[in-house]
């Protein structure tokens, strides 16, 4: 029997690598073709924050000895300019022209996606520890079987057309969920300096991941994602209650696995998250503040990125719904949404943090997939980080609700949203209401998917308490 | 109006000079500079293509403001523009306001009106200012408004920095004072002339200005009406006051019904004009006030030298023929009138021959015998106006409105081998180009993107960049600016330049009132430093040289401007801000309540918990009757749900928070009045 199981496991791990190789090898099919798939270009791919194109303008700016920021191309980050523009000059005689760049981001998403099957793992591991802790022999001996949801994760990541689309057409989204997944990651593994490291670069190059400052602290505080900690405490009353002076062994196991239940919040790792973010951070700004010395200096580098970000100034169409907003708004109430919906971001952050404490990498999923939604400029690159994490809690969101209508929501609307741009922009038969109907849907899909998700995930919660309060009732 | 006699006029002036200075104590020793002038001219020459081009050349002169402290009185030069001088320390200054396209294949690019009166359509303002840098760009927001006032036209628009720019060396040597700005949309008409017209001293009532007869001027295929200003003494050279040179530059088309029916060959005749015929004016006066009045036909040199080709079998040519009737009628076409002299271009350019200047005064007509120049053409003559180096234009590639391409074509006009042996520098032959093109911010170029192409191959930039300078747009701030100087080897055919651009998309209040109409990009400018148009007329008497000659002959590079280009952009749907607003508000409503109840939802327990907890909350009263009620029915009594009482608590809230609101609502009211 083993080494019959023992060689089925062993084809299961195959089966994951041959599917990595395959993924890279329809990367690098896709960029190799040999007509120009005009993937750069497209309002879904490459916003005025990730396009290519811009940062290549930025670097050539800078090379002319201009700011790179003079004039409204480039608003990214001056390191991420000195890292991947000099790969935008490089041409390889018979090569693709942007084969580097395209080269950098393929190995970007390879990472990602093995950083999240080690992520899920991790998490795989604490779920059954914790099972096995509450006694759920049911859902562990379930005729599916826990699914290995790392790897699950890492290639819905990978091969998922989102992210096929957003690493070859050159946008550096890649690198900017490289950064996130590196901080939860470094997190789950409760690694204080890779984490904080990981959320230092991921808010320098885009902000909104500054508010996962929250389930870094609480993923170091308390561990990865684990059942509620009130199910353990109640678990152990039952055990307490139960079975007092019946059998010792039972008694024994308790001492044993009493110090395993993480129920307390253990302050060292998230100091030493602080300290190093802080040390991270001066890092960051000091590197930032060398490149941009001659051009005006920190503030302007702030005004140009973050400011850009925040005021929606570039209004070209993209799969977000701010853009024709704040192109439709009347000036004078332009502020208030701009407060308003930057707020939406904020205001969920406290009762998701209260709810789902105890689940800090979910936690993680939902405030990316929220900003993603609520950000100024999405890519589909986002949107492929938080569907990629999405298969992180493939155990957990089995039962959810809508599950197929929103994957037939997401097909339907990747397969509109390029043609009432077409009609729109390049036929002239269309009107800008049609391409913003499609955002407008996806908008209502991304808004579906989260809340359904959150529910799914308290209604597990809750099913693992039922066989408790059974017990409890039973004894009460 | 009466004819003066030139003694009479000169008493006059020196008279009214008397009595201006005569308040001033040292007014005594004044020279001839301090004196205002004003001198009318101008200048008419057949073009190749049937039509005919008259230049109208005025020109004030003021003295130096320092010669007189007692503030300015002025009797020639306009007060309004001394003012604006003065108040905006403007340098130099050029305002042209243009209808129409200068051919340059046509009606030439080399000579000195092409490179300076041909103009990109509608307005162009340049100014240098003596102002410290800080001071430059108010300076030119105040200028544009005093213009906008004195001109009616939208000149006005000039001020917001998105449409103007300062560029630094290709377009004018300036020390970074110089700003400059195109509206290419503005609509040119008489509003504009007829305040143009008041700068005059004579206006349109007498001298060559009579000419102006409004249709005729505006039917033409090309007019342009130019403002240029400079005042010397800003840049320490005292010995000058403020120039004013105002010109008119037609292009119009001469009826052509009689020459059509005389020659049926491949060449046709040019048409038979006569000032009357083509202005439906004569001149019947000089303008008294002015120092020089005179009326100039010129021959191009092309024309010349097809002429004196022709005519090579006579020993002696034609021009040569001295003698008034010699000039006045030869075998290719006659003049109505005899010319007072013949003024040959010295140094030719072109080799062989030389253009000439036929001079009229307008001095020696009258009402009675009113000046009507005509030139009837007897045989066909085929000729070509000289060529800049390179003919320029500008065009875009691309489809759809989400990108697109501007592309420079520059094709050799052939004529560049004249000029080679004046332009061998070092071994190699080089020609020397600059463009000077502003693009409006909504169209975001990629200025890395430029891609140079001679004669149909691509080249590395840095091989023909000699210097180039950038400055990027910035979104509803500054349009981008690009100033290149490009080397080409003399001997190519063509070159072209790419640069690729993405469409901005705008806020609906941005669009104009025809937002599908597009956008215009204002024109570039190509010039060739190296050469220049200078036409220099050999005249006898040198003291009194004439304004526009001498204008002709100073130094001023070869210029063309390219098309303006239209580039349509897209528009949202301006009909639907509500729609979108409220769908979209409503969407964030979505998101935010659901995911707040799903947050919010309870778990069973607690449920029960919170049962429990009403149910203690619930009077005695309603548990004894409940109770009561079941004994009655003969059913166990069950813990009361009490829906009735906590429905009735809820609503009592619900007042509560409703008055509550009404209340604040009301202070808010009564406090907001």
């Amino acid at each position: 029997m083993e080494p019959k199981e023992q060689s089925k496991e062993k084809k299961e791990k195959l089966w994951f690598w041959n599917w990595l190789i395959a993924s890279v090898i329809f990367r690098l099919v896709l960029i190799y073709f040999p007509k120009n798939l005009n993937l750069a270009s497209r309002p879904e791919v490459s916003t005025p924050l990730t396009s290519l194109r811009r940062l290549a303008e930025g670097y050539w700016l800078k090379q002319l000895s201009v700011s790179p920021y003079a004039g409204s191309m480039y608003h990214g980050s001056p390191l991420l300019l000195s890292l991947l523009g000099p790969l935008t000059v490089k041409r390889i005689e018979g090569q693709p022209d942007h084969l580097l760049c395209s080269l950098v981001f393929v190995i970007a998403d390879i990472v990602n996606a093995m950083l999240i099957r080690a992520t899920g793992q991790n998490l795989q591991m604490e779920y059954i520890r914790s099972l096995k802790l509450l006694d759920h022999v049911k859902l562990l001996e379930k005729p599916g079987k826990i699914i290995p949801s790392g790897d699950i994760a890492a290639l819905v990541y990978l091969w998922n057309p989102f992210t096929i689309v957003a690493c070859v057409g050159l946008s550096t989204s890649p690198i900017e969920n490289l950064a996130i997944i590196l901080s939860l990651y470094g997190a789950c593994k409760r690694q204080a300096p890779l984490a904080a490291f990981g959320w230092v670069i991921a808010t320098h190059l885009s902000l909104y991941p500054a508010i996962l400052i929250i389930p870094m602290i609480l993923l170091l505080g308390y561990g990865p994602d684990t059942p509620p900690r009130k199910l353990f405490l109640q678990r152990r009353n039952v055990e307490v209650g139960d079975n007092p002076p019946n059998d010792r062994c039972c008694e024994r196991e308790e001492v044993v696995h009493r110090p395993e239940v993480p129920h307390i919040f253990s302050w060292r790792p998230v100091i030493h998250f602080l300290c190093w973010t802080s040390l991270w951070s001066v890092y960051v700004l000091v590197l930032c503040g060398i490149s941009v010395k001659r051009y005006g200096g920190l503030w302007e580098l702030f005004k140009r990125t973050y400011g850009f970000m925040l005021t929606v100034q570039d209004l070209s169409p993209n799969i977000g719904v701010l853009w024709y907003f704040f192109a439709e708004v009347f000036d004078f109430f332009r502020n208030f949404f701009l407060i308003v919906f930057h707020g939406n971001i904020l205001f969920m952050m406290l009762p998701l943090a209260i709810r789902l404490k105890h689940r800090p990498c979910f936690l993680a999923f939902v405030y990316i997939a929220i900003s993603s939604m609520l950000k100024s400029y999405p890519s589909v690159g986002d949107s492929a980080l938080y569907l990629g994490l999405l298969g992180l809690f493939v155990n957990e969101l089995a039962d959810m609700q809508f599950s197929f209508f929103l994957f037939c929501g997401y097909v339907g609307v990747s397969l509109l949203s390029p043609v009432m741009h077409n009609l729109w922009i390049w036929r002239g038969t269309g009107n800008a209401n049609f391409y913003f109907a499609t955002a407008m849907a996806y908008a209502c899909l991304q808004i579906i998917l989260v809340v359904e998700s959150v529910s799914a995930m308290l209604n597990h919660d809750r099913m693992l308490r039922k066989p408790l309060t059974e017990l409890q009732d039973g004894k009460s | 109006m009466a004819r003066f006699p030139r003694p009479t006029i000169s008493l006059f002036l020196i008279l009214s000079f008397q009595i201006i200075f005569s308040a001033i104590a040292f007014g005594s020793d004044f020279q001839e500079s301090d004196e205002e002038e004003f001198s009318e001219e101008l200048l008419l020459r057949p073009l190749p293509d049937l039509k005919v081009l008259a230049h109208f050349h005025f020109e004030s002169r003021a003295p130096p403001s320092l010669s007189n402290s007692h503030g300015r009185h002025h009797h020639l030069f306009p007060k309004a523009i001394a003012q604006l001088v003065q108040k905006f320390r403007v340098k130099e200054m050029e305002l042209s306001f243009t209808q129409g396209r200068w051919n340059y294949d046509r009606w030439g690019g080399f000579d000195p009106i092409s490179s300076s009166n041909a103009k990109p359509p509608g307005v162009e303002l340049w100014a240098a200012f003596d102002v410290p840098q800080y001071l430059v760009d108010a300076s030119w927001k105040n200028l544009t408004h005093t213009l906008s006032g004195l001109f009616c036209a939208s000149i006005n628009f000039l001020e917001s920095s998105t449409t103007y720019s300062a560029p630094e060396w290709s377009f004018h040597p300036s020390s970074g004072s110089l700003r400059y700005g195109t509206l290419p949309r503005e609509a040119v008409c008489t509003e504009n002339l007829t305040p143009w017209l008041k700068l005059l001293p004579c206006r349109d009532k007498a001298g060559l200005s009579v000419l102006m007869d409004r249709p005729s001027i505006y039917r033409g295929f090309y007019h342009s009406q130019q403002l240029r200003l400079t005042s010397p003494e800003f840049e320490g050279r005292l010995e000058s006051g403020i120039v004013l040179k105002q010109t008119l530059t037609v292009v119009l088309q001469p009826d052509s019904q009689r020459a059509s029916n005389t020659y049926s060959s491949e060449t046709k005749l040019q048409p038979s004009w006569s000032l009357s015929s083509i202005f439906g004016r004569k001149v019947t006066s000089r303008c008294v006030l002015a120092k020089s009045s005179n009326v100039y036909l010129q021959l191009e040199g092309g024309l010349v030298t097809e002429l004196e080709n022709v005519q090579k079998e006579n020993v002696i040519s034609w021009i040569d023929n001295v003698g008034s009737e010699g000039w006045r009628t030869n075998p290719f076409f006659d003049l109505s009138v005899n010319p007072d002299s013949v003024l040959r271009e010295v140094n030719g350019l072109h080799g062989s021959s030389s253009s000439v200047l036929y001079k009229y005064s307008v001095a020696k007509y009258s009402d009675s015998r009113p000046f009507d120049l005509g030139l009837t053409w007897k045989s066909p003559v085929v000729w070509s106006c000289p060529q800049a180096p390179l003919h320029a234009s500008r065009f875009l590639i691309g489809s759809g409105n989400e990108r697109g391409a501007i592309a420079i074509s520059l094709i050799s006009t052939g004529s560049n081998e004249h000029f080679l042996g004046a332009n061998i520098v070092e071994d190699r032959c080089k020609l020397e180009v600059d463009i000077f093109q502003v693009v409006p911010w909504y169209v975001k170029v990629y200025y890395h993107t430029l891609r140079v192409f001679v004669d149909g191959q691509p080249q590395a930039v840095t091989d023909v960049v000699e210097k180039m300078r950038v400055s990027p747009s910035e979104d509803k701030v500054s349009p981008g600016v690009m100033e290149l100087v490009l080397k080409f080897p003399c001997d190519i055919k063509s070159a072209a330049l790419t640069l690729e651009f993405d469409k901005g998309f705008l806020h609906i209040d941005e669009y104009p009132p025809d937002a599908n109409q597009g956008f215009d990009i204002p024109s570039a400018i190509i010039s060739f430093p190296n050469f220049h148009a200078r036409t220099h007329y050999f005249e006898d008497n040198s003291l009194k040289k004439s304004p526009m000659l001498s204008m002709f002959q100073e130094k001023s590079r070869v210029r063309s401007y390219s098309e303006v280009l239209l580039v349509p952009l897209t528009t949202p749907d301006f009909s639907m801000p509500y729609n979108v607003i409220t769908i979209t508000c409503t969407a964030f409503a979505l998101y935010f309540g659901s995911l707040l109840n799903v947050l919010r939802r309870r778990v069973g327990e607690e449920e029960r918990f919170l049962k429990n907890r009403a149910a203690k909350k619930a009077s005695r009263l309603a548990q004894l009757l409940s109770m009561l009620s079941a004994k009655i029915r003969g059913k166990k009594w069950e813990p009361p749900q009490s829906p009735s009482a906590s429905s009735s608590f809820i609503s009592l809230k619900l007042i509560v928070k409703v008055v509550l609101v009404t209340g604040i609502a009301i202070a808010w009211q009564y406090y907001s009045q």
